[in-house]
């Protein structure tokens, strides 16, 4: 493991539309264990921001408490970021984003996290539509407590000390579309060019977009018995491939329409997902819930683009809120003078 | 037996079933003495409940202004027979009650020293309504007629009140008034009118009021308004008694004044989260971001948001809570009123924090405090707390008219923009103490494309808010905190200290809806002989003036509505004065606001025999003052 990042970069690294390099969206060194599947997710984020073109800085990061939690700092660090309390990012969230809709909110959060003690904040902010992307970097542990087992522990998984879990894992992927979400997603930290796209086609869609990202923990869930596992999960792994076609870009390539969907984007930006089952209708939600429970009853992981609503209400719509950023508001705007006052005071004799 | 007499000063008291639509003919009762310029004070006395249980009104008519609880009632409006016992014996000698005469009076019910007024009510609606929702109703426009008669109400101004209630909804008024007549008529040819306790139009100008310019309204309301005139454009709530009317006179008043006239769009935001942690999270959310944004809570609430009041605190993002207290502890009393979330709110969450706290005692403070309190928040970059309670927040008040100076600017605090990012030579520090004065200077997200971005959080920090576990660096970074907490003592608001006219060494502090029945307590006090300063704290941290009425006096009554003297504690733990012996708790916490009798019963009894009464002993006390 190294300490200290290297500050060379060479002279010619590529650049992309905005004359940035991959360099300028990395963030302070990792301090995550060796081979962690957190730091293959912040690489993977560098990337897609990197060719999506962003402008670190019109970019804001939050999340909550634990190993997943403390990625923002490894990436972006050109971007504001907040790490708040433990499962209590999705509202920290809400408010950033109901005070600037014009930035890009990318969360970061766990499985204990998100589904033990943020579970509520977590159905909360889905039912909400809050126009982020969120991530789950999902290990089936508690890391920075040494191990003990999370909410998305599989029954009859083993946990390092051999003990089996007997109770009944929550699949927030699952329970997401379930209570509304718009964009759900499932990826591998170990399958970066599922992941890239996917993180990219998140970040376009205009809404609530959810990846439940399966990333070992190779310190305490990382046992080939672990359905956490990198082994367990290379192996279960039932991949669709997406391409992410980002707006005004012409579509090339051909492929073959039955197991292929083409999803375009509130941006025009286009999701392609090659699927591994032609009735799958990923633009509809039981369809959805019936092929993430099919491959789980076979033992598999579905990943890719499970479920997407196109043209959703995200919550300023739903709100009605100005166009404007309403922490660009001044006493102008907001103020209604003394002369209103009056008026009230009047009222109230 | 003498019937007792009064123009302009005397406490009467409703009884009545919840749900029943009293409240509104109860307000209309308050609101007409209030037009008649004789200063009113009344307030709910309401069960947790939607309908079908005793509910009270109590409206204090003072001609000297007292707007606090008096104590003891003389007039008994009595409309519920399910408390209709206990309501006849809190009837002083000498004093009326008023009764549904449909039924025959229970003989066991009868006091030989009570005046007793019959009128048929329930007949009466019997007579003239068929529909028994309008049975009901008219009931309670009836009984206010016959009092308009019996207490010489000016019966204009209650048909003006109609007017002015069913303003677009014409229909009823004329309904309304008709009702209003048929009791006046029943008072007016069944008794002697005006009876002994009556009210006459400009008798004499209160003393405590001194032009008669106020207004009548509600704290919780006036908090609203503060809110949006300071600048709030995010709102994040979760639904508790008694703060909930909070955010929906924010929404009220946003829907009116905060839609853009171009678009239609709004500009503000009103989440009802799912709890009160994501509530507050979402405004530390929007605040972090540079939106001005607050929520309203009650005690339980506070339990909830201490995480995160912990947070905003070590991270430094200003935060605006209004607290309107209740009973607790746990849920209490959610109904009843205490001001029993001083320690918790001055000391919430984990770890050492503090936090600044403002006490309104009138609407117009809950307005402009609320004005103050973003500008602070901004300002120190740290929660402010602001601590109404119950009496306050619901029951609507006589205060006087808000006011606003149009030449006011928002004051955000140390706010780099990106010109400043640009000029700044040395490196950007977010928790760096560039001018001594412990409070640093911060970035909003997205301002610049270069510089300024850091990393916010609740773990510990160096001055460039990376993460250290340097003990040295911690340090420095919590006695800075302390620093910043000093700063604040200058700037928020001073306590308001009146000197007694005869030089004293004895002294009261008191706070909040305390100080009216205190002010009120203090002169009774005074015609007895015992002077009394008094100052009425208005913030936390204490500032020079809170030390110095301390050292200045020996003994000094702090009065207070709540059981283990929250205050008194705070003034110990806080002030350098060495005080232990000196600071006599005087508490009042049975959740109805103390009573003016009560303060100056229990202070004399320390005056003369050296000790406050015992809880159990309060009642007979009581009525010896009586």
């Amino acid at each position: 493991m190294t300490y200290v990042k290297p500050a060379f970069r060479h002279p010619d690294a590529p650049t992309n539309e905005l004359g940035r390099t991959r360099q300028d969206y990395e963030g302070g060194l990792s301090t995550l264990c060796a081979g962690c599947g957190h730091d293959s997710i912040s690489a993977a984020i560098i990337d897609a921001c990197f060719e999506l073109n962003i402008e670190p800085h019109k970019v804001a990061k939050l999340s909550g408490i634990g190993c997943s939690s403390k990625t923002p700092a490894y990436f972006l660090s050109g971007s504001h970021s907040f790490n708040s309390v433990h499962g209590r990012m999705p509202s920290v969230a809400t408010g950033a984003n109901l005070a600037n809709r014009d930035l890009i909110y990318i969360g970061i959060s766990g499985d204990g996290d998100t589904a033990s003690i943020g579970l509520g904040q977590f159905a909360h902010v889905v039912r909400r539509n809050l126009n982020m992307t969120y991530i789950v970097e999902n290990n089936g542990c508690y890391g920075l407590t040494k191990g003990q087992d999370s909410a998305t522990m599989d029954t009859g998984s083993p946990n390092k000390k051999g003990d089996i879990n007997m109770y009944s894992p929550i699949d927030l992927a699952r329970l997401a579309i379930e209570i509304g979400a718009t964009f759900v997603g499932r990826s591998f930290s170990g399958d970066k060019q599922q992941l890239i796209p996917l993180i990219k086609a998140a970040i376009s869609h205009r809404g609530f977009a959810l990846l439940d990202v399966v990333s070992p923990c190779v310190t305490f869930n990382n046992h080939s018995e672990s359905t956490k596992s990198y082994e367990y999960v290379r192996g279960a792994n039932t991949g669709m491939p997406v391409d992410f076609v980002p707006m005004r870009q012409e579509i090339t390539a051909t492929y073959d329409s039955g197991a292929t969907c083409e999803v375009c984007m509130h941006d025009g930006s286009v999701v392609r997902l090659y699927k591994q089952d032609n009735d799958y209708d990923i633009e509809d939600r039981q369809s959805a819930l019936e092929a993430t429970s099919h491959y789980a009853k076979e033992g598999k992981i579905l990943t890719g683009l499970l479920y997407i609503q196109r043209d959703s209400e995200e919550l300023h719509d739903v709100l009605g809120t100005a166009r404007r950023p309403l922490n660009s508001m001044n006493e102008q705007q907001l103020c209604p003078g003394s002369r209103f006052l009056d008026s009230i005071n009047a009222g109230l004799r | 037996m003498q019937a007792k007499q009064s123009i302009n000063d005397f406490v009467i008291k409703f009884a009545n079933v919840n749900g029943t639509g009293s409240a509104s003919a109860n307000s209309m009762f308050a609101k007409a003495i209030f037009r008649m310029g004789i200063p009113v004070s009344p307030r709910n006395i309401f069960p947790s409940n939607i309908q079908g249980m005793p509910t009270w009104y109590e409206v204090r008519v003072s001609q000297d202004g007292y707007l606090g609880r008096r104590g003891g009632i003389d007039i008994m409006v009595c409309v519920n027979p399910q408390s209709i016992k206990r309501d006849v014996a809190e009837v002083e000698a000498g004093g009326y009650f008023i009764y549904d005469s449909t039924k025959p009076l229970d003989l066991r019910l009868v006091r030989e020293d009570v005046n007793y007024i019959g009128i048929p009510f329930t007949d009466i609606c019997l007579r003239e309504y068929t529909d028994a929702r309008q049975r009901l109703l008219f009931k309670n426009v009836i009984y206010v007629g016959a009092l308009s008669a019996l207490m010489n109400i000016d019966f204009n101004v209650l048909k003006d009140l109609v007017a002015d209630q069913f303003k677009g909804k014409e229909k009823l008024i004329t309904p309304n008034i008709y009702a209003l007549e048929l009791g006046y008529q029943y008072a007016s040819t069944h008794f002697d009118c005006p009876i002994g306790i009556h009210l006459e139009r400009g008798h004499r100008v209160a003393k405590h009021i001194e032009d008669f310019d106020n207004i009548l309204m509600d704290g919780n309301t006036a908090a609203a308004l503060g809110a949006v005139y300071a600048g709030a454009t995010v709102a994040a709530w979760y639904p508790i008694t008694p703060s909930t009317s909070v955010v929906d006179a924010f929404d009220k008043y946003c829907r009116r004044l905060r839609i853009d006239p171009g678009t239609g769009k709004k500009n503000y935001a009103i989440i009802q989260a799912e709890d009160e942690l994501s509530a507050l999270g979402m405004v530390i959310g929007a605040n972090w971001n540079g939106a001005r944004a607050f929520t309203a809570t009650s005690g339980p609430g506070v339990s909830l948001m201490s995480e995160f009041l912990g947070l905003a605190y070590f991270a430094e993002v200003p935060t605006v809570l209004i607290d309107v207290q209740r009973a607790g502890p746990s849920t209490g009393m959610p109904t009843r009123t205490q001001q029993s979330d001083v320690l918790m709110a001055a000391y919430a969450s984990h770890g050492d924090t503090k936090h600044v706290l403002l006490f309104p005692a009138t609407p117009a403070e809950c307005f402009s405090m609320t004005v103050e309190a973003f500008d602070l928040a901004d300002r120190l970059q740290t929660p402010i707390l602001i601590m109404s309670d119950l009496d306050l927040g619901m029951n609507e008040w006589m205060s006087p008219p808000l006011e606003f100076d149009d030449n006011f600017r928002y004051d955000r605090g140390k706010v780099l923009s990106a010109a400043d990012l640009d000029e700044m030579e040395e490196r950007f520090g977010r928790y760096k103490d560039v001018d001594g004065d412990g409070i640093t200077y911060r970035t909003y997200p997205g301002v610049h494309p270069e510089k300024g971005a850091y990393f916010t959080r609740g773990t510990s920090r160096d001055e460039y808010a990376a993460y250290t576990e340097d003990g040295a660096e911690y340090v420095r970074n919590m006695d800075r905190l302390l620093k910043k907490f000093e700063t604040a003592k200058a700037i928020v608001p001073e306590p308001k200290i009146k000197q007694s006219e005869m030089e004293t060494r004895h002294g009261v502090v008191f706070f909040g809806t305390t100080a009216s029945p205190a002010y009120e307590a203090i002169e009774i006090l005074e015609k007895e002989g015992i002077d009394l300063d008094t100052m009425r704290i208005r913030a936390f941290p204490f500032n020079l003036d809170v030390e110095q009425f301390i050292r200045e006096h020996d003994r000094i009554f702090v009065i207070e509505q709540n059981r283990d003297g929250q205050m008194r504690r705070l003034m110990l733990n806080e002030t350098s004065a060495n005080a232990k012996e000196k600071l006599i708790p005087i508490l009042e916490y049975d959740g109805l606001p103390v009573t003016a009798r009560k303060i100056a019963g229990m202070i004399r009894n320390y005056i003369t025999h050296g000790n406050v009464t015992p809880l159990t002993r309060r009642a007979s006390a009581e009525e010896e003052t009586a």
